[in-house]
């Protein structure tokens, strides 16, 4: 297996965008069913201008898939649809792998510490932009990884909420949260794909009830017939916005109090 | 089925020849993000064609009455009005921005003198009322004509005040604001056929609302799974039947669609139908999925079809055909060989945009380098054309353009790594009558018309 200076390496020679060419050549282009190499665990590319091998190209685009993955440091929401997709190509590509035998799962986490890490890393750096939303310590996380979980202090939930910069101060951990990224990379931390989509339902499904006014034991998707779904989506109605974005300041500053 | 690649004859029924008409927005080459024009819509007579940008606001063109002096000004497009339709707004929960940017506009049917359109951005649609004001009152008792109170005491006989004629003023104000029903990205609204309830869409729910209710909507689909780390499909568009007003479409990022009738349950979870075309295992890759993912989905006129636009092709179906679609056409396959590039440089998310004729007999999408393509479905010719400032002498007719796949490069053609994956045409509008295309490429917008011979 590379290690991680190749996958930098070529994740870095992709990243070009004015190279419009594909760096792989079109007749391998990752088809299934064609006929490949047998992996063999020798990854040298076989010359600089020669085809990479597809294990090679299956392997950047896996790299590919996690850094567009964990980038999503931005003031605005990141496009769910984009991240539903590229999270399954990377299920695809792992599910593949797993079947080829070269996707070599970590040892179990007796050491502790290792591949949780990873994973909290992974889960921090898609919710950086969210994370100063109550500081909810995830219950199945153990409670000794603070430097993973971040700077933000639980304190500190309630002054981000008045304070619209604060999601700018912590952009300044973006550059140590590389590191983590090149460190999953190497571990290849099983589906890091999952913790991706978790954080969204916790806190969110919660808030989302409270937005979309539809709570009191509501039982899910499929429950709501009747006159259920006709309840009232969106918070009783002051006059004016304003009143509006105050009223669920209130609401939400109570749910985190009492959590 | 339509073949792939560019014939370089005219489409849109009887050899049409395109002609470039008006083109709006700054030339500098320095795009103002803001600029950027993010929908296009004509009203329902055509008379009116307004776009959104990303700083928010609506910008509405009126074509102006054709006139016997001046016959070669066939309707010109000039400004009607001009608003700010959204602001920017955070969301102090989740400390994020909210953008402006207008994802959708839709026209409602003309009742009365005014003009009412929705528009909406990520979070909020609104109800815009444009109307017209050409005269004004004078000689009010109560008031002079500062508007300053008169002197009850002063006042010694009464009179009736006249409507003298002003310049005319455009008017757009809110008259509705439809917010907090939606915890993800809107990407549709649509109109109902009864003109009183209309839908929108985000990525994960669907709900219908009433056009004078705004304190509550109906969730009609919701495909959240109770686990969110479960999530694999998300809902990309919606569009209410022209004709039916219980039937509604929606796809997903699977490039599948589902038609539901709204007479079945209050919420639409089960589809009446199931629109996917199998799998091709030949070409199978690891995009095939993201290259799957439906961008748009637009019922025709008649009601009897409907058109998906995926990555790299537009399919039409026939409503009563659920297995596969009865018309695929290419719109640029030679971008096949590059998708791994584009997956790269996230070109291979970008969600294009497809329209219909009036008679439903061409269709039109764009493409990059400002490139956008028409099918004419009963001759089955298709044309490439290009929306550019150098073709934009007025009446100037529009050439044709080829893209060379690979290999030797003919004269006129253009090769693949040569376009330009920075200038996409994602927003066209076909005239519902006349023919008549509004195409925006970025910041400008392009109208260009057919031959007046």
């Amino acid at each position: 297996m590379e290690g991680p200076e190749s996958a930098m390496a070529v994740v870095a020679g992709l990243r070009t965008p004015e190279n419009v060419t594909c760096v792989l050549p079109r007749g391998t282009m990752f088809a299934r069913g064609l006929k490949r190499k047998c992996w063999d665990g020798d990854e040298d590319v076989e010359g600089a201008p020669a085809a990479p091998s597809y294990s090679l190209q299956r392997q950047s685009l896996l790299d590919m898939s996690l850094v567009k993955l964990q980038l999503c440091h931005t003031l605005v929401e990141p496009n769910l649809c984009r991240s539903v997709l590229i999270a399954n190509t990377v299920r695809q590509i792992q599910e593949e792998m797993t079947q080829d035998g070269a996707w070599q799962l970590p040892a179990p986490p007796v050491a502790g510490r290792g591949p949780l890490d990873h994973l909290v890393s992974t889960e921090i750096l898609c919710r950086a932009a969210w994370e100063q939303q109550g500081q909810r310590p995830a219950p199945d996380l153990p409670s000794e990884l603070p430097g993973a979980l971040g700077a933000p202090a639980p304190g500190s939930a309630q002054s981000c909420i008045w304070e619209a910069d604060s999601s700018r101060g912590h952009r300044g951990s973006f550059p140590k949260s590389l590191d983590q990224i090149f460190e999953t990379l190497e571990s290849r931390a099983p589906s890091p794909v999952e913790g991706l989509f978790a954080d969204a339902g916790g806190p969110y499904y919660d808030l989302d009830a409270v937005l979309t006014g539809m709570v009191g034991g509501k039982s899910g998707p499929g429950g709501g017939d009747g006159l259920q779904a006709l309840a009232p989506a969106g918070a009783p109605p002051p006059s004016a916005s304003c009143k509006r974005d105050l009223g669920e300041l209130d609401h939400v500053v109570e749910i985190l109090v009492e959590t | 089925m339509a073949g792939a690649g560019g014939g370089g004859c005219p489409a849109g029924g009887n050899d049409l020849q395109w002609c470039f008409s008006q083109v709006k927005g700054a030339v500098d080459e320095d795009v103002a993000e803001a600029d950027i024009i993010s929908t296009v819509e004509f009203n329902y007579s055509g008379d009116l064609l307004a776009t959104g940008d990303k700083g928010g606001r609506v910008v509405i063109f009126q074509r102006e009455q054709e006139n016997k002096s001046r016959p070669h000004s066939r309707g010109e497009y000039n400004v009607y009005s001009t608003f700010q339709s959204h602001e920017p707004e955070f969301d102090y929960l989740k400390s994020l921005e909210i953008e402006e940017k207008i994802n959708k506009i839709r026209w409602l049917p003309q009742q009365n003198a005014a003009h009412f359109l929705l528009s909406t951005n990520d979070k909020t649609i609104k109800l815009w009322k444009i109307s017209e004001r050409d005269k004004r009152a004078e000689g009010y008792n109560l008031k002079d004509e500062d508007g300053r109170l008169r002197d009850p005491f002063r006042i010694t006989a009464l009179r009736v005040p006249i409507l003298k004629p002003m310049d005319l003023m455009v008017e757009a104000s809110p008259r509705r604001i439809f917010a907090n029903a939606h915890t993800y990205h809107i990407n549709s609204i649509s109109v109902n056929s009864d003109h009183e309830t209309y839908l929108s869409a985000d990525d994960l729910r669907i709900n219908l609302w009433h056009l004078e209710i705004t304190d509550r909507s109906f969730n009609i689909v919701d495909i959240k799974p109770a686990n969110m780390e479960e999530l694999t499909e998300v809902i990309t568009a919606a569009e209410l039947h022209p004709l039916q007003c219980n039937v509604f479409v929606y796809s997903s990022s699977k490039g599948t669609v589902r038609l539901c009738d709204m007479r079945a349950s209050a919420l639409c979870d089960r589809h009446a139908k199931f629109f996917e075309e199998p799998e091709d295992p030949s070409s199978r890759s690891f995009f095939s999925e993201i290259i799957s993912s439906i961008s748009d989905v637009k019922f025709s006129h008649s009601g009897r079809y409907m058109m998906t636009r995926d990555y790299l092709s537009v399919k039409v179906w026939d409503l009563n055909m659920e297995s596969r679609p009865v018309e695929t056409h290419q719109v640029h396959e030679y971008l096949r060989g590059k998708l791994c590039s584009l997956y790269e440089n996230d070109c291979v998310f970008d969600k294009f945009e497809c329209c219909w004729n009036g008679p439903d007999s061409a269709i039109m999408t764009g493409s990059y380098n400002n490139f956008f393509r028409m099918f004419d479905r009963n001759t089955r010719r298709d044309v490439t054309l290009e929306a550019s400032r150098e073709s934009s002498r007025p009446r100037a007719s529009l050439k044709p353009r080829r893209v060379c796949p690979g290999g030797r490069r003919k004269k006129d053609e253009i090769s693949v790594d040569s376009l330009d994956f920075n200038k996409k045409i994602l927003h066209t509008a076909w005239h519902p009558a006349d023919n008549v295309i509004a195409v925006a490429a970025t910041n400008n917008l392009y109208i260009f018309q057919d031959k007046v011979n």
